[in-house]
């Protein structure tokens, strides 16, 4: 019986033991409370889908001992730039999301080849400039939406200058992924496509790991020096991971936008990083070591609580928005617990 | 010679591009210059303090305390609980007294915070300033649990001015008019001119005890080199400033300015300058330098950088205060969101680094940081016609300071490391 136990909460650990029943508790307290749990089940398993990859581009940074990506927004304002463009090109429909892709692949790894260099600069304390590096693309690139000239009106105010704040994607390319192939079991909608993208990205991901540029990528993470010895370029692996993380990141905010049904333009993209971050540490992982499975664990816990939680808390406590407050204490609190973790005590 | 210059140059990269920029700014902007000074000096009144009490971790090798945001959640609790009993008709809550209970309510949760604080900060030894801006974080939606739901319902308050109209929770904008506005502000107000002539007079005074002190010793005197000639000379500069304002009847003679708020930075100034040549102040000098050598002479060190984040959470507790004060307004969910960073940035701006920061750092980061933030929306409208430009370029600007502070100092770090390695 003991070992039965130890072997479902070793692997867990305690976080996520508590999280899981947490989530089974809200599960159940919302069939309780009469609400309906197959929508639930519905947007938990879309909301799940459509942050997975940005949760996905913190594996590489992890992996190669740079610590979790907190520079992603660099790679979001990339993947805004591509949707924003096949917008300006006129296309619809899956073409649309091809070419926003396609077009923001070639400038996340522009960007993120730049940033690369500078986290190497910067050994030690990545984490703290890449939040300020994200901080700053960020607020650059709400300059930048105001004198970028796009001409679509579907993207400019009416009167004045600059983009809109939000843009929406209305017959472009509106849940592309979520409702195509999308079927039903019962009263419960699985988006198909949307799972085969991301599931297919996890695998071209693993696949990546388990390449050889992937396996050195994860030795220079593990021990740097003992990386150097056996005639791996450090510095070029660092680069490597964080132009395929920003990239992730990229792809990762376009397939947000296609199943939220808009791009946030200015100051949306700013604390998204640590929404990202918070998923794959609640999947299991630590700042030096993650896994596929972790980045899927924790997408499926960290959405399902925000899914969950919200229509059970409005009843519970009708004012005001509990579930936005708890979320920013389970996403920050996680972090913080992280970082406890892993910093010496010497 | 070259080098030498080269070097000063590289060192404070930073300001110098900002004093470019705030002048650039200035002249773009086209704002009367009596406008920017009334502006900036009501503004270094309300920020310094704030500034200030980032200094003492820093001293103790714990980078920036991005923490103090918790400081300022400590300060606003009380100024809530301040004002709930000031509109109850308290009289002993308004005004200069009701500014000296928040200050005595706030210290002991300061404290408790940043007790907490310095505990999670030392299982994290080396990531401080990522962990304390992640708890800032995270106390912000504790502090958002607090006052949106636990208020009212297991806290008992009921005051409707204050309360959202359900009962529950408190309201977004707090007004202290009636309670705590300019409290210290209005205590001793001068018009400019005599603020010039009073730290013209400070500065001489100043230069001249130094002066009697080097006299007695050999050391002390090639350590001050010409600084008290230096100082003689701005204390002159500011006499004949002031005495030309008053001769000429420029509007800038009449410009108000809060002596007392002035007194007390300068209070804490003093108070960070003593505080250094104590034991305890040796004491975070050692463990800044390092951890292992501090250890092993037998210092505490866990203890000595709780010590110095208390102190940091408390004086920003007390800076908050000072900053609302001069407002009168209270954002109930936003007003200690920026604080951390606006701090921070500022600080760096006048040529601080993780690990070594002034008081002169700081009074000169705040000088122009406000500058660049007062002058860069009417800036934006004149260059690009847009003033939301300018409002974007200064927060680009707040974060990339703190990004190429924190980027330079890193890579420094990394460029020494390795040539000692080699």
């Amino acid at each position: 019986m003991k070992t039965i136990a130890e072997k479902v909460v070793k692997p867990l650990g305690i976080p996520r033991l508590i999280i899981i029943s947490f989530l089974a508790i809200l599960y159940v307290s919302a069939f309780f409370l009469k609400l309906p749990v197959a929508g639930l089940v519905n947007s938990h398993l879309v909301r799940m889908g459509m942050n997975g990859v940005l949760v996905l581009a913190m594996v590489p940074g992890i992996l190669s001992g740079i610590g979790p990506n907190f520079g992603i927004p660099i790679g979001i304002v990339c993947g805004i730039i591509g949707g924003l463009m096949s917008i300006e090109l006129d296309l619809y429909g899956a073409n649309a999301f091809m070419v926003a892709v396609l077009i923001s692949i070639p400038l996340a790894a522009v960007g993120g080849y730049f940033y690369g260099v500078l986290l190497n600069k910067v050994k030690g304390s990545e984490m703290m400039v890449a939040t300020y590096a994200g901080f700053s693309v960020v607020s650059l690139m709400c300059i930048g939406w105001l004198i970028l000239p796009f001409t679509s009106n579907e993207m400019k105010w009416p009167i004045g200058t600059g983009l809109r704040t939000t843009i929406s994607l209305g017959k472009r390319f509106d849940k592309i992924l979520n409702d195509s192939l999308a079927f039903n079991i019962g009263s419960i909608t699985i988006p198909t496509m949307l799972f085969v993208f991301f599931f297919a990205m996890c695998f071209l991901v693993w696949l990546y790991l388990n390449s050889k540029a992937g396996i050195a990528m994860k030795a220079v993470g593990e021990n740097p020096k003992f990386a150097i010895a056996s005639g791996i370029n450090v510095d070029k692996y660092r680069i490597i991971s964080t132009v395929v993380s920003t990239v992730l990141g990229a792809i990762g905010i376009i397939v947000y936008a296609q199943s939220y049904g808009f791009f946030q333009l200015y100051t949306a993209p700013l604390m998204m990083a640590f929404g990202a971050v918070a998923a794959i540490l609640i999947g299991g992982a630590s700042s030096t070591y993650a896994t596929i499975f972790h980045v899927i664990l924790g997408s499926f816990l960290f959405q399902g609580l925000l899914v969950v939680a919200l229509p059970v808390a409005n009843v519970l406590v009708p004012e005001g928005n509990l579930s936005e407050v708890m979320r920013v204490v389970v996403q920050y609190g996680i972090i913080l617990y992280a970082l406890t973790k892993a910093g010496g005590g010497k | 010679m070259n080098n030498k210059f080269s070097r000063i140059i590289f060192d404070n990269i930073v300001t110098i591009i900002f004093v470019i920029l705030c002048l650039a700014g200035i002249v773009a902007s086209k704002l009367p210059l009596f406008f920017i000074a009334s502006q900036l000096l009501t503004r270094i009144g309300r920020n310094s303090f704030l500034v200030l009490s980032l200094i003492i971790p820093v001293l103790a090798g714990m980078g920036l305390n991005f923490g103090i945001v918790v400081g300022a959640m400590a300060g606003q609790m009380s100024i809530i609980l301040v004002t709930n009993y000031a509109l109850k008709g308290v009289e002993a809550c308004t005004g200069v007294t009701g500014f000296l209970i928040a200050v005595v309510i706030s210290t002991p949760i300061a404290i408790f915070f940043g007790w907490v604080t310095g505990l999670i900060l030392n299982k994290t030894k080396g990531q401080e300033m990522i962990t304390s801006m992640m708890l800032g974080f995270f106390a912000n939606g504790l502090y958002q649990l607090l006052f949106l739901f636990l208020v009212g319902t297991l806290i008992p308050m009921e005051n409707p001015v204050l309360m959202i109209s359900g009962g529950v929770g408190i309201k977004n904008v707090v007004d202290m008019n009636h309670s705590i506005r300019y409290a210290v502000d209005t205590i001793y107000k001068r018009p400019f001119s005599e603020l010039l002539i009073i730290m013209g007079v400070m500065g001489i005074l100043l230069s001249l005890w130094i002066m009697k002190k080097s006299k007695g010793s050999k050391v002390y005197k090639e350590k001050v080199g010409n600084k008290p000639f230096v100082y003689i000379g701005v204390s002159a500069l500011f006499i004949a400033l002031s005495v030309y304002f008053k001769s000429t009847g420029s509007l800038f003679a009449n410009i108000k300015v809060p002596i007392s708020t002035y007194a007390v930075i300068v209070g804490l100034c003093v108070f960070n300058v003593l505080i250094i040549k104590t034991k305890l102040g040796q004491d975070f000098r050692t463990v800044g330098q390092s951890r292992h050598i501090a250890g092993i002479a037998g210092i505490n060190v866990d203890k000595v950088r709780i010590i110095s984040i208390i102190i940091s959470t408390v004086l920003a507790a007390w800076g908050q205060l000072i900053f609302l004060q001069n407002l009168g307004i209270l954002n109930t969910y936003g007003s200690h969101e920026q604080a951390g960073m606006f701090a921070v940035a500022a600080l760096l701006v006048g040529g601080a680094s993780v690990s070594r920061a002034t008081i002169g750092q700081a009074i000169l980061g705040v000088t122009l940081f406000h500058t660049l933030f007062i002058v860069s929306p009417q800036a934006g409208k004149n260059l690009f016609g847009n003033a939301q430009i300018g409002e974007y370029f200064r927060t680009f600007v707040a974060y990339g300071v703190i990004g190429v502070s924190l980027g330079l100092h890193a890579w420094k770090n990394l460029v020494i490391s390795k040539r000692k390695s080699i």
